[in-house]
C-alpha cells in the first residue's frame, strides 16, 4: 500500500476533505475544553504513563494474576497467539453453545483479527451494534476511525444506506430520525442474539475484572440479554489495580470526545447468574513490540483517538488511506511493526508537527517514534527504489561541492526557461500539490560572495558552499 | 488456576508468557495515586451542572415523598404503561420483578426507578450494581430511567470513587452518566441510542 496514493484519492474531492478536516477539529476543540477544566491534567497523564510503563515491565506476572482472579470469579480465560487462533477460539465457544446470532460491541481487536468475515463464513450472523460500526458494516467498509467509525460519511449517504437496508424513508437525512431507525433495528438484534461479544478497555490484574466504555449502552444490552458473554482483549489492556481505573477513566473520554466520562463505564467481574463469561487474551504481534526499546512505548496506547483528531495529515487524508485497523499517528507506528514491507509509507504520512504527542493522554512520544521508523525502514531497505535512488543521488550531489553548484545553476535556469509541462510532470513529486517559488537568477553562494566575499580579509576563503550544503540538506532530505 | 483447555491453547498461553518474559523491559515503579485531586465547594451543584450538560435531568428534593410527587410531573413517567420501581416510596410499580427470570421479558418496560449507590461530582457519574437486582439488563433496556441518589453520597472525583469500591466477588457494576447517546451520524448528538432515552437523577436530602 502507499499512503500518499490513497490519500490523493481522498483529497481530490476538496469540499469533502475540508468537511472531514473540520469535523475532526471540532472534536479536538471539545477535547481541549474538557482538558482545561482539570488543573491536574498533566499529573494525570504522567501517572497514566507511569502505570502503563510499570505494567509493561511486569506484564507476564500481571497477566497470570488476572487469569487467576478472573477464573476465581467464574470466568474462563483463553489465550491466542495470533488472529487465526483468536477467531478459532471464538468460533469454538459459539459452536459449543449452538450460537447462530451474535451481537458485538465495538472492538478494534476483532476488527484487527477480521473476526466478522470469518464467523460469517462459518454460518454465524454477526451484528455490530455500535451505531457507527453498524453503519460501516452495512456499507461493507472498515471503520475509518477507532472512536468514530463512520466519521467519513455524510448523513445523506447514511440515509441512503438505511433506506436500502433498514427500510427508512427515502431521502431522509435527519440524524435524530436515522438514529431512531437504527435503535429499533438494533433492539431487535439484541433481542434475538444468542451471545454477546465485547472488547475490553481496561482489564484489572488485581481483581480479574474488566471495564468496557460506551456511550450507547450497546455493550451492556448485548451481554445482559443472552447468557453467553465473550470478551476479547489484547495483552496490553492490563492495569495493575482497580484504583488505577480512576486515572484512566478520567483521561479516556475527555481525550476521545471531550466528554467528562462515557455514559456507561461497565465493570464486569465474573459471569452473570446462570451465564458464562469467556475472556480471550490475544497477543497477535504485541509481545514482539515489547522487544523493541524504541517502539515498546506504543503499547501504552488506550485507543482514545485523540492523536487522529489532531493530526493534520489524518484529518486531510481520511482513515481509509492508512489501510489499517488503527489509522492515524499511532496506527502508523503499530502497522509497520507488524508488516514493514507493506506499511513502509505510513511513517512518512507525518509532518512531524508533534501535535499527537501533545494530546496523547499516556504520553507516548508518537512523532519521535515515527521519525525513528523512517530510519529503521531505510536501514532495513524497505523503501521503494524511487526513494532509495533519489536519496543516493541527493547524497552524492550534496557531498560534491562542484556538482552541487552545477546542479544549482542548471536547476535555476531550467525552472526559469523550461515550459510548464516539463517542470510540473509526474517525475516532479514536489510540484504535485504546490507551485515552486520563482527561481532566482543567482545562487546564495554568488550573492554571498558579492556582499561579503570581497570585504573579507584576503587569504581567508569564505565557505558559503559548505554552509549552504548544510542548509539545503535539511530541506532536501525530506524528499 | 484456569480451567483445563484444549492442549494447543494451553501451549499458546506458555508461548505468549515466555515471549513476554524474554522481552520484558527492566522494571519501573508503580506510582502511588496520592495527589491533591480536584475538589468542589458544592458537590451537588457541580454534579447538577455536569449532568445537565451531558443531557440528564437533575431534580433536587428534600425527601422521598417530594421525589415521588416530582416524578409524577415527568411526562415520560405519566405516559409510561409499564413501570418498575425498586426504591421505597418513589413511583408506582406495576410490574412484578419476582416473576421475571428472563431479561428479555423486560423489553416492554417504559420507566424504571432504581437506586444509585453514590455519585461523582466531577463527571456526574452514578455507581450502580446488580447486588440487589438480579437482572442488570434493567438499567439498559428500559425506555426511561430515574436514579435516586442521596445528596450526602456525592464524592468529588474518580479517585475517591474507587476508594469506596471493593471488587471481591462476582458482581456487575457500572458508572452511568446521563442517558444513552450517540454522535455517529455527522457528529450530531442524538439522545437515546440503545439504552434509556432519558435519565433523571433525584438527589434526595
Ligand atoms: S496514541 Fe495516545 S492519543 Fe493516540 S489513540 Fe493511543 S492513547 Fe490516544
Amino acid at each position: 500500500m502507499n499512503h500518499a496514493t490513497l490519500a490523493a484519492e481522498f483529497v481530490r474531492n476538496r469540499p469533502r476533505a475540508h468537511w472531514h478536516d473540520t469535523a475532526l477539529w471540532f472534536v479536538r476543540a471539545k477535547r481541549d475544553k474538557a482538558v482545561h477544566s482539570l488543573p491536574e491534567w498533566e499529573t494525570l497523564r504522567e501517572t497514566a504513563s507511569a502505570i502503563k510503563l510499570h505494567t509493561i515491565s511486569h506484564l507476564a506476572e500481571y497477566l497470570e494474576q488476572f487469569e487467576r482472579q478472573a477464573t476465581a470469579l467464574g470466568a474462563t480465560v483463553h489465550w491466542a497467539c495470533d488472529a487465526a487462533e483468536h477467531n478459532q477460539i471464538v468460533l469454538d465457544i459459539l459452536r459449543q453453545h449452538g450460537v447462530k446470532k451474535l451481537v458485538k460491541s465495538k472492538s478494534m481487536l476483532t476488527e484487527e483479527c477480521h473476526l466478522n468475515p470469518y464467523l460469517e463464513r462459518h454460518g454465524i450472523e454477526v451484528t455490530d451494534t455500535d451505531l457507527g460500526e453498524r453503519i460501516v458494516q452495512l456499507d461493507r467498509k472498515p471503520p475509518s476511525h477507532i472512536v468514530m467509525p463512520a466519521i467519513h460519511m455524510k448523513k445523506e449517504e447514511i440515509g441512503e444506506l438505511f433506506h436500502k437496508h433498514l427500510q427508512s424513508a427515502a431521502g431522509a437525512t435527519d440524524p435524530q430520525y436515522l438514529a431512531e431507525v437504527a435503535r429499533q433495528h438494533l433492539r431487535h438484534k439484541f433481542m434475538e442474539a444468542d451471545a454477546g461479544l465485547t472488547g475490553v478497555n481496561f482489564a484489572v490484574a488485581e481483581t480479574g475484572g474488566f471495564v468496557v466504555c460506551t456511550n450507547e449502552g450497546n455493550a451492556d444490552l448485548g451481554v445482559s440479554l443472552p447468557k453467553l458473554h465473550i470478551a476479547c482483549m489484547g495483552i496490553e489492556k492490563l492495569i495493575p489495580r482497580a484504583k488505577d481505573l480512576g486515572v484512566f477513566l478520567r483521561l479516556l473520554a475527555r481525550s476521545a470526545t471531550g466528554q467528562p466520562i462515557t455514559a456507561y463505564s461497565s465493570h464486569f467481574h465474573g459471569p452473570r447468574l446462570g451465564g458464562e463469561l469467556h475472556i480471550v487474551i490475544v497477543d497477535n504481534g504485541r509481545s514482539q513490540l515489547l522487544a523493541s526499546g524504541e517502539f515498546r512505548g506504543s503499547l501504552k496506547c488506550i485507543r482514545c483517538g485523540a492523536c487522529m483528531n489532531t493530526c493534520p495529515v489524518y484529518r486531510r487524508s481520511g482513515g481509509h488511506s492508512y489501510e489499517n485497523t488503527v489509522p492515524g499517528p499511532i496506527g502508523s507506528i503499530l502497522a509497520p511493526a507488524r508488516d514493514p514491507q507493506h506499511y513502509y509509507s505510513l511513517p512518512y504520512a507525518c509532518s512531524l508537527c508533534g501535535s499527537c504527542t501533545d494530546v496523547c493522554p499516556v504520553k507516548i512520544d508518537i512523532h519521535h517514534q515515527l521519525l525513528t521508523w523512517r530510519r529503521e525502514l531505510a536501514v532495513h531497505g524497505h523503501l521503494p527504489w524511487t526513494k532509495r535512488f533519489s536519496m543516493k543521488l541527493a547524497s552524492i550531489v550534496l557531498r560534491t561541492t562542484w556538482l552541487y553548484g552545477l546542479m544549482g545553476n542548471m536547476g535555476r535556469w531550467a525552472l526559469r526557461n523550461f515550459p510548464r509541462w516539463l517542470v510540473y510532470n509526474r517525475l516532479n513529486a514536489w510540484g504535485r500539490q504546490r507551485e515552486l517559488p520563482p527561481a532566482p537568477r543567482r545562487s546564495f553562494r554568488q550573492l554571498y560572495q558579492e556582499h561579503y566575499g570581497r570585504t573579507t580579509t584576503a587569504g581567508t576563503s569564505p565557505q558559503p558552499g559548505g554552509n549552504s550544503v548544510g542548509d539545503s540538506q535539511s530541506s532536501t532530505s525530506r524528499h | 488456576m484456569a480451567e483445563p483447555q484444549p492442549p494447543e491453547h494451553r501451549r499458546s498461553r506458555e508461548e505468549i508468557l515466555s515471549a513476554i518474559r524474554s522481552h520484558q523491559p527492566p522494571g519501573t515503579e508503580l506510582p502511588t495515586l496520592e495527589h491533591q485531586w480536584i475538589t468542589y465547594v458544592d458537590r451537588p451543584a457541580q454534579f447538577a451542572k455536569v449532568l445537565t450538560e451531558i443531557g440528564g435531568q437533575w431534580v433536587r428534593v428534600p425527601d422521598a415523598a417530594a421525589a415521588h410527587s416530582a416524578l409524577g410531573e415527568i411526562p415520560a413517567y405519566r405516559e409510561a404503561k409499564q413501570i418498575i420501581s425498586r426504591v421505597l416510596g418513589i413511583g408506582n410499580s406495576n410490574v412484578d420483578l419476582t416473576n421475571i427470570s428472563d431479561p428479555h421479558a423486560l423489553e416492554p418496560i417504559d420507566f424504571a426507578v432504581l437506586s444509585g449507590e453514590f455519585g461523582v461530582a466531577e463527571n456526574a457519574a452514578i455507581w450502580v450494581t446488580d447486588r440487589n437486582l438480579p437482572l442488570r439488563a434493567l438499567y439498559f433496556i428500559v425506555q426511561h430511567l430515574a436514579l435516586v441518589l442521596p445528596a450526602g453520597e456525592i464524592v468529588d472525583n474518580m479517585h475517591q470513587a474507587y476508594e469506596r469500591l471493593k471488587f471481591n466477588r462476582a458482581e456487575f457494576g457500572a458508572f452511568i452518566a446521563g442517558p444513552s447517546k450517540t454522535a455517529d451520524i455527522e457528529q450530531s448528538l442524538v439522545i437515546g441510542a440503545h439504552g434509556s432515552r432519558s435519565l433523571t437523577v433525584f438527589c434526595v436530602g
